[in-house]
């Protein structure tokens, strides 16, 4: 018998966190909102590493109930959380990642007005985000999963005076509330077939009864169903085909906010839930196959509007949503822990790329726009390295952590279908072109900005500074960010360079009791005739290897070529590509596209046809305009009856409309 | 204190207290601070003494506790029968919870004719309970038209512009279709020489009714048009809208919170109790009303110019939801729909109160009049995120439980009901968060906002109970639920049956 773990403290004290903060933290200094904001995250962080530390002498998988939460008939849904090595590494993750950005927050936000209100809610993100990954049932998690939506919706709009950063945080929600409508189908199919959302109850009852719960091959099925409203859930969640719209523009948010929820965590939530449900979707090869292409398909789409891209944080919202791509890639031929272990180092250099873009962003006086940048290495040496160490990341070149989660998502991929391992090295190739772009334009050549823009520190987006506070370092001009903001940089650059040497298959091994004690359809997925296939190409892997690599390596030398060497190419080739250029730098115009198929004829449907025709034409004038059938009806129901009592009604009908009558009367005189 | 007499005396004191008050008020001095304060003892005290029922109740015992019946006129067979189940008992407490908010919302919007206000109001209430309370049809029939001369005196009296329109069409509309009930309701004592619910009920299902095969189905209309205009289902809700924009605050929180709220009881009491056979039969029509209802609500709601008008409509589309949950008859939708009625009674009841702060400052709904305002307001502001995060069934709060239990029972009853509905959980969003962004969002666009005072304690204190309702009732419903869960599984008994009865066939 273990000693309980306490697990529901860790989403617990950053929601104590956040209530004394939110409902105190106006009367506070910004000393004492930042302390109280570092230490309930800190003190999550902690337990995750003491769980951690003795992780090895726990039996695992443990379940810890807290408290019965609905129940209705035999339907009962607790909180209760779950412990396995999945979600210790999300655990671990979340709470690491978390804790350095809110570090680094501290600082970023230091003149910011409502610095209460930010911590507050970047301490409530944490508490959903934890629920999420440590829930025991699909309700319990999907409380969280709502919950991080919702603070990202305040986040976003945390700066609400600006329209823009209003209406992104009101786009994310509603996104998401799509993809939601997915998941809760899903929920209600899981309710109605297993009378459960409990993982155990549901996974045990699909693998127990293998007769029933067969893998779904001859065609789509329970499970397909289930698991295709699952990856409807995921795909708003973590901005995926066709529901990423709201992440670019989510990028309206603090930084900090970009790199916690829309990079590191919260947009991984679906690869994330996706993992938990394998045992489902190992069951249902036409889901897998949907997630597959899905992911595909968004790493490439996203890569390409990526390219075109001139703001900065635009460009990493867009390889994030390309690199989440990638993650769903894994799950989809059933490498799970390529994309789990994706998925962490993911968190570390996107992490690290938005807090250095931060970091640039906050040395320019708030410039975004990277035409505007230029040789900033001599002014930011420590953002500069920070940031490069995380671009090779990103790039996949080794021995950075990227390179060893990328390489295996596409090695497990070219396993499956050499179409995903092809599409894969091309966007692994535009990566690398469009994040050396990022790279070369920001940090190299001469300065094209404004000198006057940098005098004026925070002038575009300290909207709410509040006058009087004195700034934490003194400055004009470029300069460095301060210490509190590169701690975390510098933690995070070494995990980028560091955090993939574990190693794939160590990390596969250690996630195996995850996703093989369950496990008929890793294999079974796949036709003999593949499986003969992988036996051939195992010797090949280093050739996939090499390709990957060469990959990398030609993006970043058409990047030199284009915006180092020869900065005049990139005006000249978009030129000469003209309509398809336009194209791609506005997006491909979906915003546009989904303006002009769903909000618009919605929003003019209901005013005109409804509104104005149903209700108030059709019902209303027949209701109004025929008083005089009215009374007749009213009439032919009173001689329908007979008696005194019966004429009651009548009676106080009228005696009411009198009564009514000359109070209004005397009521307007 | 629980003690036999007072449990016997519990209801008729719990629905009768507001009503001595009102009585005691007919006798004070034009003293309006003094007629608010005592409004406010007597509401206060009212809801004290409701909380006897949840506490004493006995959570796992399905049938009416508390009951009293003693005859009253022998000629007709009227009883003064009363008693709860946790069905009723719940909307009760609504009541009760939501009255002294009402009066302390109207303070100081109320400042003529202020006695007879609350005169009004406390009858008002007194009513209300009495709905929820009576087990004789006839008693329930008394109050149910009782509540309507002090609504409709609310709207006509202190309403805002067209207040005299939306009176007369709202006393028209539900008068007219109450008499239909009324003519069930005198078949069935005419047949069976009885008001008594529970004998009727028991009668009704040992087949002791003469002439009820071919009745029963006119007589389940009866009702049910009664119940669908109260509730209201579409298309008989174009009278709601009109009344809430009329009304003053406390009668759009009275009307949101509890009244509309007669309808779905009725339905859940009266069609579900007396008639299984015939809501079964009829539930494929109702249930596609409450669908419409569901997605047009949501749909009007998002197109209207007046946030009050939006709060209606949006009304109309949390309460298809709770006949959704009735109509699809399981264990979880009913205990859904119970519990929606409870949670849309605070949170809808909050955004009226929200909208009517806003009106005392600005004398106008319009949303285009506002932006911005989270700048000059932001307690206000943040009273008002919260709740509309309630009602867009955000998790952990009290919107949450209700919609997903009726979507789940519906998808169980049929996976296309479960579908359909759950689209409501995207309208919803859409709506309520495109109204918070245009007023609260964005610079401040009219100067007259710019200086606009944020709450004071006495708006904070009508608000905050909301709001803690709103968490409580999301982290921990169970302390509702599990009264709820075994009076609607009596309630679905028959229902039960019925299905046996097919399977056996």
């Amino acid at each position: 018998m273990t000693p309980s773990l306490h697990l529901v403290l860790i989403p617990i004290l950053p929601l104590i966190g956040a209530a004394v903060n939110g409902l105190l933290g106006k009367r506070f200094s910004r000393q004492a909102v930042a302390t109280v904001a570092l230490a309930f995250c800190g003190a999550a962080f902690a337990m995750a590493l003491w769980i951690a530390l003795r992780f090895s002498s726990l039996p695992i998988p443990l379940t810890e109930y807290v408290a019965p939460w609905i129940r209705a008939g035999s339907f009962q849904a607790d909180f209760a959380f779950y412990l396995d090595q999945l979600s210790l590494v999300m655990m671990l993750v979340v709470t690491g990642v978390g804790f350095l950005i809110h570090i680094y927050a501290v600082g970023y936000m230091w003149e910011e007005g409502g610095f209460y209100r930010f911590f507050s809610y970047l301490n409530l993100f944490m508490f959903f985000m934890l629920t999420l990954v440590l829930a025991n049932n699909y309700l319990l998690m999907f409380i969280g999963w709502e919950g991080v939506g919702l603070a990202s919706y305040l986040l976003i709009g945390f700066w609400f005076t600006k329209d823009a950063a209003a209406a992104a945080g009101k786009k994310a929600f509603i996104v998401n509330r799509i993809g939601d409508f997915g998941f809760l189908i899903a929920l209600f199919l899981l309710i109605k077939h297993f009378g459960s959302l409990n993982f155990a109850d549901v996974f045990g009852t699909i693998v127990e009864n293998s007769t029933q719960y067969p893998v779904e091959t001859a065609g789509a099925g329970l499970l397909t169903a289930i698991g295709l409203l699952l990856m409807v859930g995921a795909a708003g969640k973590s901005a995926q085909l066709p529901l990423y719209v709201w992440l670019p523009d989510a990028m309206e948010g603090p930084t900090p906010v970009s790199a916690l929820i829309h990079a590191a965590t919260m947009v991984t939530a679906g690869v994330y839930m996706v993992a938990r449900s394998h045992v489902i979707f190992d069951r249902a090869p036409m889901a897998l196959t949907v997630v597959a292409i899905v992911g595909t398909l968004t790493a490439l789409f996203a890569a390409t509007i990526g390219i075109c891209q001139t703001d900065i944080k635009k460009v990493l919202a867009y390889s994030t949503i390309s690199q989440l791509g990638y993650m769903f890639l894994a799950c989809g031929v059933a490498a799970y822990s390529a994309g789990i272990f994706h998925l962490m180092t993911h968190a570390f250099f996107k992490g690290l790329l938005f807090l250095a873009a931060g970091s640039v962003i906050h040395a320019i006086g708030g410039e975004q726009d990277m035409r505007k940048m230029g040789g900033l290495r001599d002014h930011i040496p420590a953002t500069f390295w920070t940031m490069t160490a995380a671009t090779f990341a990103i790039a996949g070149f080794p021995p950075f952590a990227g390179f060893f989660s990328k390489d295996e998502i596409l090695w497990r991929a070219s396993q499956v279908s050499l179409a995903y391992w092809g599409i894969g090295v091309f966007t692994a190739f535009l990566t690398s072109f469009y994040m050396f772009r990022l790279w070369f334009l920001t940090f190299f050549g001469e300065y094209r900005g404004d000198q006057e823009a940098t005098q004026a520190h925070g002038g575009i987006h300290a909207t709410g500074s509040r006058a009087g506070v004195p700034a934490p370092h003194g400055h004009s001009g470029i300069h460095e960010s301060p210490k509190i903001m590169l701690i975390p940089l510098a933690i995070l650059a070494i995990l980028s360079v560091m955090g993939g040497w574990i190693g794939a298959h160590r990390f596969e091994l250690f996630l195996a009791p995850v996703f093989s004690s369950h496990q008929t359809a890793h294999l079974v997925a796949l036709t003999s005739e593949q499986a003969g296939q992988i036996t051939a190409m195992e010797h090949l892997e280093w050739v996939f290897t090499a390709i990957s690599v060469a990959a990398a390596a030609l993006g970043l030398y058409l990047a030199w070529l284009l915006y180092r060497d020869r900065p005049q190419l990139p005006q000249r080739i978009a030129n000469a590509l003209g309509g398809f250029y336009h194209a791609v730098a506005n997006k491909y115009y979906v915003d546009e596209l989904y303006a002009v198929l769903f909000v618009k004829p919605v929003v003019d449907g209901s005013t005109s046809i409804l509104w104005h025709g149903v209700d108030q034409n059709v019902i209303d004038d027949t209701l109004n305009d025929s008083a005089e059938a009215a009374r007749d009806v009213s009439d032919s129901v009173r001689h329908m009856q007979s008696g005194n009592l019966r004429s009651y009604a009548g009676w106080v009908a009228l005696g009411a409309a009198g009564v009514i009558a000359y109070m209004i009367w005397m009521g307007t005189r | 204190m629980n003690s036999p007499t007072l449990d016997s005396a519990i209801l008729t004191l719990v629905t009768f207290i507001p009503m001595a008050g009102a009585l005691l008020l007919l006798l004070f001095p034009r003293r309006d601070r003094d007629i608010r304060i005592f409004a406010l003892v007597v509401s206060v005290l009212t809801f004290g003494v409701s909380l006897h029922l949840p506490v004493y109740f006995e959570r796992a015992r399905a049938g009416f506790q508390y009951e009293i019946n003693t005859p009253w006129i022998p000629t007709p067979n009227i009883h003064y029968h009363m008693g709860v189940d946790g069905i009723s008992m719940w909307l009760v407490v609504l009541t009760t919870f939501l009255t002294p908010l009402c009066v302390l919302i109207s303070w100081k919007s109320i400042h003529e004719r202020v006695k007879e206000f609350f005169i009004l109001l406390l009858i008002m209430e007194t009513a209300l309970i009495g709905v929820f309370v009576s087990l004789d049809l006839f008693l329930f029939y008394f109050f149910w038209e009782a509540t309507l001369i002090p609504m409709a005196l609310l709207i006509g009296i202190y309403g805002h512009e067209r207040r005299v329109y939306a009176a007369i069409k709202f006393f028209m509309f539900t008068m007219i279709a109450s008499v239909f009930m009324l003519a069930a309701i005198l078949w069935l004592y005419a047949k069976l020489g009885t008001f008594d619910f529970v004998a009727i009920q028991t009668a009704i299902r040992n087949g002791q009714v003469d002439g009820w095969v071919g009745a029963a189905p006119w007589l389940f209309l009866g009702f049910f048009v009664a119940f669908a205009v109260k509730v209201p289902l579409f298309p008989v809700h174009t009278w709601l809208p009109d009344a809430h924009v009329e009304a003053p605050t406390a009668g759009s929180v009275l009307l949101a919170g509890v009244l509309l709220k007669m309808g779905t009881y009725g339905m859940l009491r009266f069609n579900l109790g007396l008639f299984p056979d015939q809501s079964r039969s009829n539930a494929p029509w109702i249930v596609t009303l409450a669908l419409i209802g569901i997605i047009y609500g949501a749909l009007v709601a998002m197109v209207q110019p007046n946030m009050k008008k939006l709060i209606a409509y949006s009304s109309i589309s949390h309460l298809g939801f709770v006949v959704l949950g009735i109509f699809s008859f399981t264990q979880a939708g009913l205990d859904g729909a119970m519990f929606v009625m409870l949670a849309h009674g605070v949170s809808t009841g909050a955004l009226f109160m929200l909208a009517g702060i806003l009106h005392e400052r600005r004398h106008t709904f319009e949303i285009t009049e506002f932006g911005g305002l989270a700048t000059p307001m932001p307690v206000y502001a943040t009273f008002f995120s919260f709740i509309v995060l309630a009602s867009v069934g955000l998790p952990l709060l009290n919107g949450f439980v209700g919609e997903f239990l009726v979507l789940s029972g519906a998808f169980r009853a049929r996976e296309v009901y479960g579908i359909l509905g759950a689209t409501g959980v995207i309208w919803s969003a859409c709506y309520l968060l495109w109204m918070y962004q245009r007023v609260f969002f964005g610079k401040v666009t009219h100067d007259v906002n710019r200086t606009l005072p944020d709450l004071d304690m006495r708006e904070r204190l009508a608000l905050w109970p909301t709001a803690v309702a709103a968490l409580v009732m999301g982290v921990a419903p169970l302390l509702w639920l599990n009264a709820i869960d075994p009076a609607v599984q009596n309630a679905l008994a028959p229902f039960a049956q019925l299905a046996s009865k097919v399977v056996g066939q």
